[in-house]
């Protein structure tokens, strides 16, 4: 009875070792990862390609890190020191270039704010001045061919 | 009569001709360098970019210039290229053959995991030297678009031929034996 209990004590420790090294083990995914890097060859995300064979292998040597329970930031680094900072396709990720990075998301921000500023005070002047013009000068014309109508029938 | 144009159609445009001259932008930088296949065709051989790479086995560099009064058939592979899987025992052959008359072949492993490579070599038992090129930076200087690209490179440093896409037994018996005659 006593060593039926301590067996079963023992298998339970047994059985909850990988639980709990699962636990410890960093979470993050394929999809997670694949996102944020590039594939080399292809010169796109490695989530857009879907057929390269070097995005196959790409794919393979992160699934062989994730097993090995590595963090994402691991992954990463371990992709950088194969292919090179490249490989990163979030800027910031290199920590190389900090001027560069904040650029990165400031240049493009007021490009489109500029553009889209320029768009709406367009509009707004446009809409103030000449078609409104324009527009006033067509129903004026119009109603003076309607009179020319109406006299030359008669009505 | 003045004629006003709407300003929407005209950022419209301008928006269009600015996207229409990236593209044209984007396609003039992309273009691939081919002058050595001019200089060749025009009977002249250039002098082969400079070329400094760690070993693939991870111990020291080597540079092309080590290579100065021998015949070079430099070869841009990797592992997960498929041409590659079929040239590279020739390679191999040609290696062995040339080392004879004072040349070699040396691999250039580019965009690729090292472990992979490392795999590749085992499994095809090559005995050329191999160096690596993670990042692929060389393929700028070499003009290389695709894998595999080979350039043989005559015993002054020049390229004497160049072969986009995998070699076969005829290249090398025209491009690479008539280097390895005395006196070529």
């Amino acid at each position: 009875m006593r060593r039926a209990a301590a067996l079963a004590v023992v298998a339970a420790a047994l059985l909850g070792a990988p639980a709990t090294a699962a636990a410890q083990c960093p979470r993050t995914s394929l999809g997670d990862i694949e996102d944020e890097v590039m594939c080399p060859v292809c010169g796109t995300p490695l989530s857009l390609a879907t057929d390269a064979p070097q995005a196959e292998r790409e794919r393979a040597f992160i699934e062989r890190l994730i097993a090995d329970c590595r963090s994402k930031d691991e992954i990463k680094n371990a992709l950088a020191a194969q292919f090179g900072d490249a490989v990163l396709a979030l800027p910031g990720d290199a920590e190389d270039d900090d001027l560069g990075d904040v650029l990165v998301y400031v240049v493009p921000a007021l490009g489109i704010a500029i553009a889209a500023g320029g768009i709406a005070f367009a509009v707004a002047r446009w809409r103030r001045g000449g078609p409104r013009e324009g527009r006033r000068a067509a129903e004026v014309e119009g109603e003076r061919r309607l009179e020319r109508d109406m006299e030359r029938y008669e009505l | 009569m003045r004629r006003v144009l709407a300003p929407v159609p005209i950022a419209v445009m301008c928006a269009v001709l600015a996207l229409v001259a990236l593209l044209a932008y984007g396609l003039a930088a992309n273009e691939p360098d081919r002058g050595v296949e001019e200089a060749l065709s025009s009977g002249t051989r250039e002098q082969a970019p400079p070329l400094e790479l760690p070993r693939l086995s991870g111990v020291g560099r080597e540079s092309l210039e080590d290579y100065r009064g021998k015949v070079v058939v430099l070869n841009f592979w990797a592992s997960w290229c498929k041409p590659c899987r079929e040239e590279s025992p020739l390679l191999d052959r040609w290696h062995r053959r040339m080392k004879r008359g004072g040349g070699t072949v040396l691999g250039v492993d580019s965009l690729d995991l090292t472990t992979d490579a490392r795999d590749f070599i085992r499994e095809y038992e090559l005995s050329y030297p191999m160096l690596r090129d993670g990042e692929g930076e060389s393929r700028e200087s070499f003009g290389i678009v695709g894998f595999p690209e080979t350039f043989v490179i005559d015993r002054s440093g020049r390229i004497a031929a160049v072969r986009r896409g995998p070699v076969d037994d005829a290249f090398m018996r025209s491009q690479v034996a008539p280097l390895l005659r005395p006196g070529a």
